[in-house]
């Protein structure tokens, strides 16, 4: 059972021959109560493709499934309703700016058959749950970023939907407040169960809160899989570029390629990256060959985190002794992925 | 008081009964053409602005005829405009002259003014407005309601304010070719009599008229920008 799904869906703008294709054959299955990341630098079609899910972009080929109603197949007044339970929030917020804080989140709920008094009560609850319950009668222009981008996750939520896309929400916020906006999402996320979507450019985003991710690249998802899996494992070059710029790991070639005194080796010594690609593996292994080997390792670079609750990453170290190539061995056969960069 | 006027203002004074007649015929000639070109002008610039290509309610046919009418009416001078209306008037308003002679020729020229104006403040609403009304579930005419019309109210009336403006300016040229109201009294009286406190009178009323519309407008801008 998946909340949404998308078959081939591939959208071109202009001609088929030579307009261009944001999207080309799609299909990504999305299960209830998921946080599912799409990730991919700009121009790389993850707007276009998010846009696909409520039909603000018409897929050119393809169809969009979303909680049990093909979109693709609805005419235009039935999926304005469909679209009522597929909210959506944005980079710059798009709040109405001659509204209220209080007006803003009610915007969804006109129509909707509450009464003044119950909209009033339920957009009070909103505000409370997004941490703005003082902010009623305030204007958009006098809120900061953060501030706007909890109202506009209230008025997400204002119509009860199953489904919360987020397109670039935290790309105009500083790091801080990127942070909070994202544990919001979670909580949010946990207590309602609501599926979100979540469409990025950065790593750390996926990394925070996402459980699934799809790699964008041309257009095309080239990898997918358990943010772990992905991440752990990058089989694209793309997927490895991104998992650079939130790693050091790399800036060890760069130390290499400039003779610098901290990778000088002398005979016997190696200069090793090690990957910690599966989840049983620790930071102990190290102490282990350390003892078993008698090799003295020191640490270069390291960086590892924990996503989705398993440790990922690896280090950079400096490897000496006289046992060093079954040290080396041993940590393979243990899952650490060795790379020797350089040996005395 | 009557005295300090007829010292002042003697011919106005004098011809105080005219005088009087031209004020209510201005008055009614902006009020009347005033609410006409707010209830067709406005309309007629949402027109304009969302069926344009890649507008809300695109279509090309619609666009393009009111594009064009906008272009014409705009581009002919408000004293041939008249001219040239004559006839419609004296069809449908029964007559060509004096206030109601005159409200069809200065409809014709407030309403595609004004349909520019709506159109250039529609403009300004940012697109994410609109998207985010459309990943909402909103319609194309709800989004016209709810997203356009209220969140360009400042906009709005800032072109309601510049229309009233060259409306009073109108009027007056309309009193040149029969209208009646204060242009045609100050023309008669002041031009041709060569009675200077007329022309003074009514170019103080008119500037105090535009000073207030103005003031008006600024005040609305004001408290509907936020």
């Amino acid at each position: 059972m998946n909340v949404i799904k998308l078959e081939h869906v591939s959208k071109t703008f202009g001609r088929e021959t030579d307009g261009v294709h944001a999207v080309r054959d799609v299909t990504i299955h999305i299960a209830p109560g998921e946080i599912f990341g799409i990730i991919g630098y700009s121009g790389a079609g993850k707007s276009t493709l998010v846009r696909c899910i409520n039909l603000l972009e018409r897929p050119t080929a393809g169809t969009v499934t979303v909680d049990g109603q093909e979109l693709t197949r609805m005419p235009e007044r039935e999926l304005r309703q469909a679209r009522k339970k597929i909210s959506m929030i944005f980079q710059l917020f798009n709040l109405m700016p001659s509204r209220t804080v209080e007006q803003n989140v009610a915007f969804p709920l006109k129509g909707s058959g509450l009464s003044r008094e119950e909209t009033r009560r339920k957009v009070l609850e909103l505000l409370e749950l997004v941490g703005l319950p003082d902010k009623a009668e305030a204007y958009p222009s006098q809120l900061s970023g953060g501030q706007k981008q909890r109202v506009a996750i209230a008025r997400a939520l204002a119509s009860d939907p199953k489904v919360l896309l987020c397109d670039e929400a935290t790309s105009a916020l500083d790091p801080q407040t990127t942070q909070s906006i994202l544990r919001l999402i979670k909580d949010i996320n946990q207590k309602t169960g609501i599926t979100v979507v979540v469409i990025t450019h950065e790593m750390a985003v996926v990394k925070e809160i996402c459980h699934r991710v799809a790699v964008m690249d041309k257009g095309r998802v080239v990898e997918e899989g358990s943010v772990f899996e992905v991440f752990s494992n990058p089989q694209q070059p793309v997927t490895r570029s991104f998992i650079a710029t939130t790693s050091n790991l790399g800036k060890i070639e760069e130390l290499i390629a400039a003779n610098d005194p901290i990778v000088a080796v002398k005979p016997g010594e190696i200069v090793a990256r090690l990957n910690y690609g599966q989840s049983n593996v620790s930071e102990a292994a190290i102490s282990e060959v350390s003892r078993r080997f008698n090799v003295d390792v020191s640490i270069i670079f390291s960086n590892t985190e924990i996503l989705d609750g398993q440790p990922l990453g690896g280090l950079v170290a400096l490897i000496s002794g006289d046992k060093v190539g079954e040290a080396i061995g041993y940590l393979s056969e243990k899952n650490v992925m060795v790379e020797v960069l350089k040996r005395g | 008081m009557g005295d300090l006027l007829s010292s002042i203002i003697p011919n106005v004074v004098a011809r105080a009964p005219q005088f009087w007649k031209a004020c209510q015929e201005t008055f009614q000639m902006v009020g009347i053409v005033g609410l006409l070109s707010v209830f067709i002008g406005i309309p007629f610039g949402v027109l304009l602005f969302t069926t344009k290509p890649g507008g809300i309610l695109q279509n090309r046919p619609i666009y393009f005829v009111l594009n064009k009418i906008c272009d014409i009416f705009r581009s002919i001078p408000f004293i041939l405009l008249a001219m040239i209306l004559l006839g419609l008037s004296r069809l449908v308003m029964g007559t060509a002259i004096g206030v109601k002679g005159a409200i069809i020729p200065l409809t014709f020229a407030t309403v595609p003014f004004l349909g520019r104006q709506i159109e250039g403040a529609l403009a300004e609403v940012s697109e994410g407005l609109v998207e985010a009304a459309q990943a909402m579930g909103c319609s194309p005419w709800e989004i016209v309601w709810r997203v356009y019309l209220k969140e360009a109210t400042p906009g709005i009336a800032r072109g309601v304010t510049i229309t009233l403006v060259s409306l009073i300016n109108f009027t007056a040229i309309a009193g040149a070719i029969g209208a009646g109201g204060l242009g045609n009294f100050a023309i008669q009286y002041g031009h041709q009599k060569s009675l200077p406190d007329i022309m003074w009178t009514v170019l103080l009323l008119i500037v105090v008229m535009v000073s207030l519309v103005q003031a008006i407008g600024n005040a609305v801008v004001k408290k509907t920008t936020h």
